[in-house]
């Protein structure tokens, strides 16, 4: 596939990285910054065009006219929009994906159809964040929530504790202990002596540690009784503390303030005043994060949750680490560079996230092949949960008709559940796959390599007979 | 510094360029079977046309070597498989080019006839690789047809480059394949990439490469040259090398079809192969159906052709323009002084062999029709230096490249244009684009370097007892890749002395490498750790 990304910032750069390693892609970048198009094309086996994103020159200069895939991240939403626009008009690209960030342009759907602006899928960045960080609050004790199926099924990680019913205990009793509910377990992260850790594939007869990291799948209602048994539940969150009234911080803070007590901080008084004006509920507080007699005084001690969301992810640690001490039961921190994510782990915030990974996530969803409806990466990119959907017959597929323990699936790769006509079928042995069932994959090595077996397994060839 | 990971690409390269040594063995069976009874008997495929088990001990011998070279190093040594870092792409290209030069030697040491000694050999293997063109050899007429399709087929594979095609054709590479691309193209700019993908940018060169050869042999057979002759020139012209298969050259062909076919092709193969390709891209656009993987399908967005913007780019090209330029003005002084002298009884003889010369040196190609270094006057010399422009930057011709002369021109200029206007703003342009800085710095940093080689090895030559004139133009015909020469060395080398020779080798490589390849070899800081 010919892939035009036009930007090559952060998103830019690890969709360039991760797009480029398959051998069929050709990929080729534009930015302004000479000098940063030199440091990837050092790096990677990518074209790279300097220039204006949105220029009609540029664009033919860069392929565009052999583009099967426009990716517009630049840090302009103007520029997104017109070099979707560009595209189509020039080149009548068939796919064109921008990045826009201002929900004033994504919460007009008339806005975007070919006759229009023509792009075809909306990446906004700030509102997948906002909608990932709120998971988190509703599911206290969860590492990391995500959605199949139209949220139908969700996908939770979590940190074993001593207080879960199942801790200590073989993973088949689960079945005992929670008979109405069907949950699996799709992997386990084990502490090694290092602190790094070890994934290991969940059989039966496998016990459950204190620390593990647990991936289950469950359909949305049961979540909590499952999360019941891996760690004694929280109480829900009431109190939440958000630090950055940039665009999530925002977002964030009007998505919560019916259901929670939320305060927000926010250094630049203009902004704490126009976001205080569109808020009703929530209290805003023009101050710096890291001002301690204000947390104090805000009663830090009592807090469910503190967010750190502002831009710059050293603050963001610095502050959300100070909150931590003061007394904060759970600190979140916006933060970028997965080798941040690794270190602040170890430290005392319960969770980083990442922006970059969760956008880049999104994307690729969008451009992978096959028929993959949702890939979420997990554990900073080690790890991967994809819904993709099985066509054809038991002639032309692979894995149509087969029960799941014959399907020949890559190493690290386990199929986690169903869903069927709207049903969640937890992935039992010897269930067997329907046409146009959506399949749950969980893959723990995310390997190139792999990651294509995947696809093409569920992928109908005409010579499979 | 790792070596595992050059040591694995040496050896893949050389396993895979052991298999050049089979379309010369089919040609002497081919010519071989015309004189003998039996095609099946042992002894046949042994001898062929007199020249098949040279090439089967080469074949041999250079496989083995790569097998030998690859085999320990294939997972990569105690750190596992490593890509190649941007120094360790110097050091195989450079470790290649001298390793296959020796390798190309084989054939012709081990062959009854030429049966050259080593030095020699590899004098006559490295000036084919590096189209240079020179040549030790006498009597091309009598020698067996294979040796004389393997020196052509010599010229070919180091016309475009035998790297470019090792990165097309072996997906191993990886992105190591880009830093190899970088040690082995010519022109100042290397990092402008045709499509994404290094191994397609690579493909495609190949394929525009192979679309010219065949276009060219096809024009020489309908000139009036035989099959053989034909395919084995046209190697020679697209590459830009200078070998033929007869001992007069060029002149060996009276037709002057022939001979402005040569011209056509010269000046179409010292052009920059990326703008070849910008074109041929906009006629592909055009065609009804394209590939995909393997299949061929209906093209879905199909653009109509416009003959004008397939030229567009050659028009609006500096280097192009100042490329045919300096080849009109050339061929202007040159027919007209040789028409005035009186030198050939005719315009029309004037006006072929004047361009044909002119063409010939100017691009670094080095083919020859009678002997223009007895032409009177400045003619010859003037040609000579006509070679240290040479070709297009991208193209398979040697030289400084022309895009280089039209930086220092423009910046000479643009100091003029300073004293008259002490604050303009001027920046260097080409193709209307500003240059940055540090390409006008590096190709001020070449030119230095070009200079120094030369006037060492001019004095390195000397020392050997060659005469000044003899000495000049062999440094100047081997850095230049362009082949003859004046003086001793007007038609062939074979009278220097064998210090000489190596002298020259190595002029070749470092011309064919642009010199910084090798030159960055010696110094300390890159065999530092």
């Amino acid at each position: 596939m010919n892939i035009l990304i036009l930007g090559a910032g952060q998103v830019g750069s690890s969709a360039a990285y991760d797009l480029s390693r398959s051998e069929a892609n050709e990929v080729t970048v534009v930015d302004f910054d000479g000098d940063r198009l030199r440091e990837l094309q050092d790096r990677l086996d990518i074209r790279t065009v300097q220039g204006h994103a949105a220029h009609p020159q540029v664009l033919t200069q860069a392929g565009g006219g052999d583009a099967d895939i426009v990716i517009a991240l630049t840090d302009s939403d103007e520029v997104n929009m017109l070099a979707c626009q560009v595209a189509y008009t020039l080149f009548r690209t068939p796919t064109k994906i921008a990045r826009i960030r201002s929900i004033e342009y994504t919460s007009t759907t008339r806005l975007f159809s070919p006759k229009a602006i023509p792009v075809d899928d909306i990446i906004s960045p700030e509102q997948l964040v906002t909608e990932y960080i709120e998971q988190l609050i509703h599911y206290p004790g969860a590492l990391q929530v995500l959605n199949f199926a139209d949220g139908k099924v969700r996908l939770a990680g979590v940190v074993a504790h001593r207080g879960g019913l199942l801790v200590g205990q073989e993973l088949r009793q689960l079945r005992r202990h929670i008979p109405h509910t069907d949950a699996r377990v799709a992997a386990i992260y084990r502490r090694r002596a290092d602190g790094n850790r070890d994934s290991i594939l969940p059989e039966g007869d496998t016990v459950l540690r204190e620390n593990d990291i647990v991936f289950f799948i469950a359909a949305r209602k049961d979540i909590r009784v499952m999360m019941s048994e891996l760690r004694k539940l929280e109480h829900p969150i009431r109190r939440v503390i958000i630090a950055g009234g940039g665009n999530i911080g925002y977002q964030l803070a009007k998505r919560l303030e019916n259901t929670n007590q939320v305060k927000l901080l926010e250094r630049d008084k203009v902004r704490a005043r126009y976001i205080a004006e569109r808020l009703s509920k929530t209290i805003v507080l023009p101050a710096d994060a890291t001002d301690e007699e204000l947390l104090a005084e805000e009663n830090i001690e009592n807090t469910d949750v503190f967010c750190a969301v502002t831009n710059a992810e050293e603050a963001n640690i610095l502050s959300s680490l100070l909150a931590k001490r003061m007394g904060a039961k759970k600190v979140i921190a916006l933060v970028n560079r997965p080798s941040y994510t690794d270190i602040v782990e170890r430290q005392n915030i319960d969770i980083a996230v990442s922006p970059q990974q969760i956008t880049l996530g999104a994307l690729l969803t969008k451009v992978r092949r096959g028929d993959v409806v949702q890939v979420h990466s997990l554990r900073q990119g080690s790890a991967e949960a994809l819904e993709t959907i099985a066509h054809g017959t038991p002639e032309t597929s692979a894995v149509v008709g087969r029960a799941i323990e014959d399907i020949k699936l890559p190493p690290g790769a386990t199929i986690a559940a169903l869903v069927r006509d709207g049903d969640v079928i937890m992935a039992h042995h010897d269930e067997e796959i329907q046409p146009e069932d959506h399949v749950i994959v969980f893959l723990t090595e995310t390997d190139e390599k792999y990651i294509r077996a995947v696809e093409k397994l569920f992928q109908p060839s005409a010579t499979l007979l | 510094m790792n070596l595992s990971p050059v040591q694995r690409i040496l050896g893949a390269l050389l396993m895979a360029f052991s298999f050049f040594m089979l379309p010369p063995l089919c040609v002497s069976y081919l010519y071989g079977s015309a004189v003998t009874a039996d095609p099946w008997s042992l002894q046949f495929l042994m001898h062929g046309d007199g020249a098949a088990r040279a090439f089967i001990i080469a074949f041999a011998a250079i496989f083995l070597t790569g097998v030998i070279l690859w085999y320990p190093a294939r997972s990569g040594g105690r750190h596992g498989k490593q890509d190649l870092k941007i120094r360790d792409g110097f050091l195989v290209v450079s470790a290649f080019w001298l390793g296959l030069g020796t390798a190309g030697a084989v054939p012709l040491m081990v062959a009854e006839s030429p049966h050259m000694p080593l030095t020699d050999a590899v004098f006559e293997s490295i000036s084919g690789l590096t189209t240079t063109g020179a040549t030790v050899l006498t009597g091309l007429d009598d020698l067996p047809q294979s040796i004389l399709f393997y020196r052509q087929q010599l010229q070919w594979l180091g016309g475009m480059g035998i790297i470019v095609l090792a990165v097309a054709i072996l997906p191993m590479l990886g992105i190591g394949g880009m830093q190899l691309y970088r040690a082995e193209t010519p022109g100042p700019v290397k990092d402008s990439k045709l499509t994404p993908r290094i191994a397609k940018t690579a493909k495609a060169l190949w394929i525009i490469y192979l679309i010219i050869t065949i276009a060219c042999a096809l024009s020489y057979w309908l000139a009036g040259m035989g099959v053989f002759d034909a395919i084995s020139h046209s190697f020679s012209t697209v590459a830009i090398g200078g070998f033929s298969t007869r001992d007069a050259s060029m002149g060996h062909f009276e037709q002057p079809a022939i001979h402005y076919v040569a011209i056509v092709f010269m000046l179409i193969a010292g052009v920059n192969f990326s703008l070849h390709f910008i074109a041929w891209e906009r006629v592909r656009i055009s065609l009804p159906l394209e590939i995909r993987g393997w299949r061929l399908r209906v093209r879905t967005r199909r653009r109509p052709l416009v003959p004008s913007a397939v030229l567009a780019n050659y028009r609006t090209d500096s280097e192009f323009k100042a490329y045919l330029r300096i080849l009109f003005v050339l061929a202007v002084i040159t027919i007209g002084y040789l028409h005035f002298v009186g030198a050939f009884s005719d315009w029309s003889e004037s006006f072929r062999k004047g361009l044909f010369h002119v063409v010939s040196m100017g691009t670094t190609t080095g083919f020859t029709t009678g002997s223009p270094s007895a032409w009177p006057g400045a003619l010859p010399v003037m040609l000579i230096f006509a070679s240290f422009i040479g070709g297009c930057a991208g193209s398979t011709g040697g030289g400084m490249k022309v895009i280089r002369w039209v930086l220092i021109f423009k910046q000479g200029y643009r100091e003029l244009m300073r004293l008259l206007h002490p604050n303009a703003e001027i920046p260097v342009k080409l193709s209307g684009r500003a240059v940055p800085s540090r390409v006008v710095e590096a190709v001020w940093g070449f030119f230095a370097a070009y200079v120094v080689v030369f006037a060492i090895m001019l004095i390195a030559l000397m020392f050997t007892g060659l005469d000044q004139v003899t000495a000049f133009s062999a440094v100047a015909a081997s850095l230049n890749n362009l082949g003859p020469g004046l003086g001793e060395v007007a038609n062939n080398y074979a009278s220097i002395g064998p210090v000489a020779k190596w002298v020259c080798v190595l002029a070749m490589v470092m011309g064919r490498l642009e010199i910084f390849t090798l030159l960055v070899l010696i110094t300390g800081e890159f065999w530092r750790k």
